[in-house]
């Protein structure tokens, strides 16, 4: 199953990349199709993963390059599957949604499909060089995607997000070999490895690893202060683009946290979890704060990601503490991380989408070149408005589960940055409640006076998200059982 | 005398005889039919390579020549790059009437890149080495009337000589030490003595490997012929005298006691692929840039080389990496010459619209060679870091991961200007067997890619008996 919804988009991509015949439109429904099929073999593996098996299931193996010990193994844990079910929520809906696609909608949707492939091998592969192939791919499906249907100055921020995130692969990649090294067998099977915990009691050496892999991951995550290639690239992203970079590509990093330093290397950051934890909070804390200053609309929802990002490291921070006593609050800061992740999917992505919709009907991102639009879009203002107050934590959405989880797990382990952390919440509530103010209430514009709203496909789309939403925010239990299993499993089993 | 041992040797001279006769007989015409020639010689010399594969190491001819796995698959490196070069060149020298002597050159330039391979005795290095140079600086300044190829020949034979000097010198010092040339004898004797005389014959015999590897001190013919050379001269020169220094200079090194040679090699490779890409960074032509990175990867290269017997992956790093760069940077140049050497990176811009097939391919090409998984480039570079952090360099893999970093700009730049950029203007292409050439080129490369297992079983029956 797993295998389907890995390459149903690759193989997809493929004819689109190759054939020249088919129209804008045919190319749009194969699209479709491809990342369709995608998702619904992840549905089915979601409705056949037992939460009380093993940790990982739905274990698919084929050889590669045996001699290097990588092997071509798929496989996940409630986690992953989460993670994974999510993105292909997104892709779907980044494919569906509607997108001035320049005259190239072929590679458009080519490039989008590869993305979707390599992603969701970078959530589901269970070989840690598998993981790092997939992890560089998608640098290079986002980079052509920017570069070649961005707008503003396109190809300055897709090449700094590809310099940015390479060299954080790279350090990711010499951090993998530390660790590859330090095993007795060479192999890359992630379960292996996570079974023997290769760099116990190691001192410096585990450290310089962890710290490789934690700088890597940090890039793409991205923690302050290695944050500043983020709203750049957002900016001048494609608005379905946009949506993936926030909603997917930025997960790898916390992902990759959770699989690599907590699962494999969990003593080592153990000893780390205090200032990882405090890297969170200043994230959190500057993310909010940077945010409620700009004014370009997409700028200030992409500081608000690195805000919330800042929610999911706090909380794997927290998981990884080993201050004895705590299993529960650790167990429930990860699923909270977890969550997170789902919940900042679903919102962002909506959002990044919204601002994509407002960017093809005037060109402008600017805030103060918009106003009063309640009356003239309603629909707009009405999806808007609930994905801004998920986005803030409202009760009864899916942010507010994410972020109570990831507190009150903090607030057991560390009480004072629980406090402090809670003052981003505050922030964030000011930002998006002026953003929303700016946008749709006010003297409408004049330029404005013809805004058409929403069609059915958008509204369709953003609907479907935000039915995620709010099913995350109202009957949480069919993510959090399947999440809590491997939670627990994770920080609790060792 | 073991004539046998020598069959791919033997096919490449008798070839290159044959041909030197043909172009004095043949008219002006009929000297394309030389192509052929030497395509035929090849392959039946990759044929003799491929048959004679040793199952284990073995020294022939009194002990001057190593028959190994690492000098065979080398061997098939600098025949295969040299085949790919001519298979461009027909096409490339039909303005030139008298171009017979031109695929005889190449093959002598191929037959000195074969002997640095399985050189186990330093007077065999000198005349590989030699052999090698003396071909290959007419064939830089092939275009007689073209002053930037005259030029570039003659900054190539100025360093070359120079270098060639020096590495002569190296050679005669250790046999007037040692009183033999065999590298056994020398691994002895090294072991025993250290005097200053000593390193310094070391020193020039490894100045002498860096000119051919285009390493710092000796790289700065590279970027010149890259630009001006014959494009598919330049393809086979950045690639095959490589291959064969790198594999001479590992089995050098590895004779060396103590640290001090490998921590020159060391600084050598850091120096060297740091120098290369900073040069790329600013270069609008494409030739040249594909120049100053092919001195920065044979930076890279030299990280294997620098620990070599502290690690036990080393060869095979080298040699993987090696393989990878070869078929990336021929696909590269096989680009170039298929568009009829377009140089000017401006003159690149849109190039994925008006012809498709070598913009991916050149695309595939650069992405190979800064690394990007899982195209071979991948493979070779992630072996060379395991290598050095397996034998404690990891500041060595710190500066080739920020080096790879730095790479990524000039390449993209590349990528950019043919992607994102419109097209505007004519594109002119060469001919059909360039054509072709460049689409063997990406297929090997590809090939490559996905069969690298195939790769790491041969190289893992080679990690019980090291080379040399």
């Amino acid at each position: 199953m797993l295998t389907v919804a890995l390459f149903a988009p690759l193989l997809g991509a493929l004819p689109l990349a190759l054939n020249s015949r088919w129209s804008a439109a045919q190319a749009r429904w194969i699209a479709v199709v491809a990342s369709g099929a995608s998702l619904l073999a992840l549905a089915l593996a979601w409705l056949t993963f037992d939460p009380a098996g093993p940790l990982f299931q739905h274990i698919d193996e084929v050889e590669w390059v045996p001699s290097l010990g990588m092997a071509y193994r798929v496989g996940v844990d409630g986690i992953a599957l989460a993670v994974a079910t999510m993105s292909a929520v997104l892709f779907v809906a980044a494919v569906v949604y509607p997108f001035d696609t320049g005259g190239d909608a072929r590679q458009y949707y080519a490039w989008l499909l590869f993305l979707h492939g390599v992603s969701l091998g970078v959530f589901l592969a269970l070989d840690l060089l598998m993981f790092y192939v997939c992890f560089d791919l998608t640098l290079v499906g986002m980079y052509f995607l920017i570069g070649r249907w961005g707008h503003g100055d396109p190809q300055l921020a897709a090449f700094k997000f590809f310099l940015y995130t390479f060299a954080g692969s790279l350090a990711l990649l010499l951090g993998i070999i530390g660790l590859y090294l330090a095993l007795e067998t060479p192999t890359f099977d992630m379960r292996a490895i996570i079974e023997q915990q290769p760099l116990a009691g190691r001192g410096t050496y585990a450290s310089l690893v962890f710290l490789a892999m934690m700088v890597g991951l940090a890039v793409k995550t991205p923690l302050v202060p290695v944050h500043t290639w983020l709203p750049q690239a957002h900016v001048d992203a494609p608005g379905p683009a946009s949506a993936i970079l926030a909603g997917v590509l930025l997960k790898m990093g916390t992902y990759g946290m959770i699989r690599l330093p907590l699962a494999m290397l969990g003593e080592t950051f153990s000893r780390f979890a205090l200032p990882v934890a405090v890297l969170a909070l200043v994230a959190i804390l500057y993310g909010a704060l940077v945010a409620l200053g700009q004014t370009n609309l997409k700028r200030r929802i992409a500081y608000t990601s690195i805000n919330h990002m800042g929610y999911t490291v706090l909380g794997i921070a927290v998981a990884a503490s080993l201050i004895g006593g705590h299993d529960e609050a650790r167990r429930l800061a990860l699923t909270g991380a977890t969550v997170e992740m789902v919940a900042h999917g679903l919102i962002t992505g909506s959002l990044f989408l919204i601002s994509g919709s407002l960017w093809q009907r005037t060109g402008d991102y600017a805030m103060a070149r918009y106003g009063g639009l309640a009356r003239r879009a309603p629909q707009l203002t009405a999806l808007t408005v609930l994905a801004a107050f998920a986005s803030l934590g409202m009760p009864g959405l899916a942010g507010f589960v994410a972020e109570f989880q990831v507190f009150t797990g903090t607030f057991a382990v560390y009480p004072w940055l629980a406090v402090l952390g809670v003052l981003g919440i505050v922030i964030t509530a000011a930002l998006f409640l002026d953003l929303l103010w700016r946008l749709f209430f006010g003297r409408l514009p004049e330029h404005l006076a013809h805004f058409p709203d929403l069609n059915r496909i958008e509204i369709g789309v953003l609907g479907v998200l935000a039915l995620g939403v709010v099913a995350i925010g109202v009957a949480p239990h069919f993510l959090l059982e399947v999440v809590e299993a491997s939670a627990s499993l994770l920080s609790g089993g060792r | 005398m073991p004539v046998a041992d020598l069959t791919p040797e033997l096919a490449l001279l008798i070839g290159a005889v044959m041909i030197v006769l043909g172009a004095a007989f043949l008219p002006h015409a009929r000297q394309g039919w030389l192509a052929g020639a030497a395509l035929v010689t090849l392959t039946i010399a990759l044929g003799a390579v491929v048959v004679q594969w040793p199952a284990a190491p073995s020294l022939t001819f009194s002990g001057v020549w190593i028959l190994d796995a690492p000098a065979s698959l080398a061997k098939l490196v600098i025949l295969g790059s040299g085949a790919l070069a001519m298979a461009m060149s027909p096409d490339w020298m039909r303005s030139d009437p008298r171009h017979g002597e031109y695929y005889a050159l190449c093959l002598f330039a191929l037959l000195g890149a074969v002997v640095m391979a399985a050189a186990g005795d330093s007077m065999e290095l000198l005349l590989g080495v030699l052999l090698s140079s003396a071909a290959s600086y007419p064939l830089v300044a092939y275009h007689r009337g073209f002053a930037p190829a005259l030029e570039a020949g003659m900054k190539y034979f100025l360093i070359g000589a120079l270098a060639n000097a020096l590495l002569c010198v190296g050679v005669v010092m250790l046999f007037g030490l040692v009183g033999d040339t065999d590298y056994r004898v020398l691994a002895a004797f090294l072991a025993q003595s250290d005097s200053l005389v000593l390193s310094v014959a070391v020193g020039c015999v490894i100045l002498g490997l860096a000119f051919k590897l285009a390493a710092f001190p000796a790289h700065a013919w590279m970027p010149d012929v890259a630009q001006a050379a014959p494009a598919p001269v330049a393809a086979m020169l950045s690639v095959a005298p490589k291959v064969g220094a790198a594999l001479a200079l590992a089995r050098l090194v590895a004779l060396l006691p103590g640290e001090q040679g490998l921590w020159l090699v060391a600084l050598v490779s850091a120096v060297t692929m740091t120098l290369g890409n900073l040069a790329a960074l600013r270069q609008v032509d494409v030739r040249r840039l594909l120049g100053w990175s092919s001195v920065s990867q044979s930076g890279y290269a030299l990280m294997a080389v620098a620990v070599i017997g502290r690690a036990e992956g080393a060869v095979s790093a080298l040699l993987v990496f090696l393989v990878a760069y070869a078929l990336a940077n021929l696909a590269a140049f096989a680009v170039v010459t298929h568009l009829r050497g377009r140089t000017d990176l401006a003159d690149y811009r849109g190039l994925a619209r008006a012809q498709p097939l070598a913009a991916v391919v050149l695309i595939v090409a650069v992405l190979s060679l800064v690394g990007i998984p899982p195209l071979v480039g991948f493979f070779g570079k992630f072996l060379l870091f395991e290598a050095t952090l397996a034998a404690d360099h990891a500041w060595l893999a710190v500066v080739a991961a920020l080096n790879t970093l730095v790479s990524l700009y000039y390449y993209l730049r590349v990528a950019a200007a043919m992607l994102f950029a419109p097209h505007q203007g004519e594109v002119s292409t060469l001919g059909r067997a360039s054509w072709l050439a460049m689409l063997a080129g990406f297929v090997l490369l590809l090939a490559a890619s996905l069969g690298v297992e195939g790769l790491f079983q041969e190289m893992s029956l080679w990690r019980a008996a090291p080379a040399g």
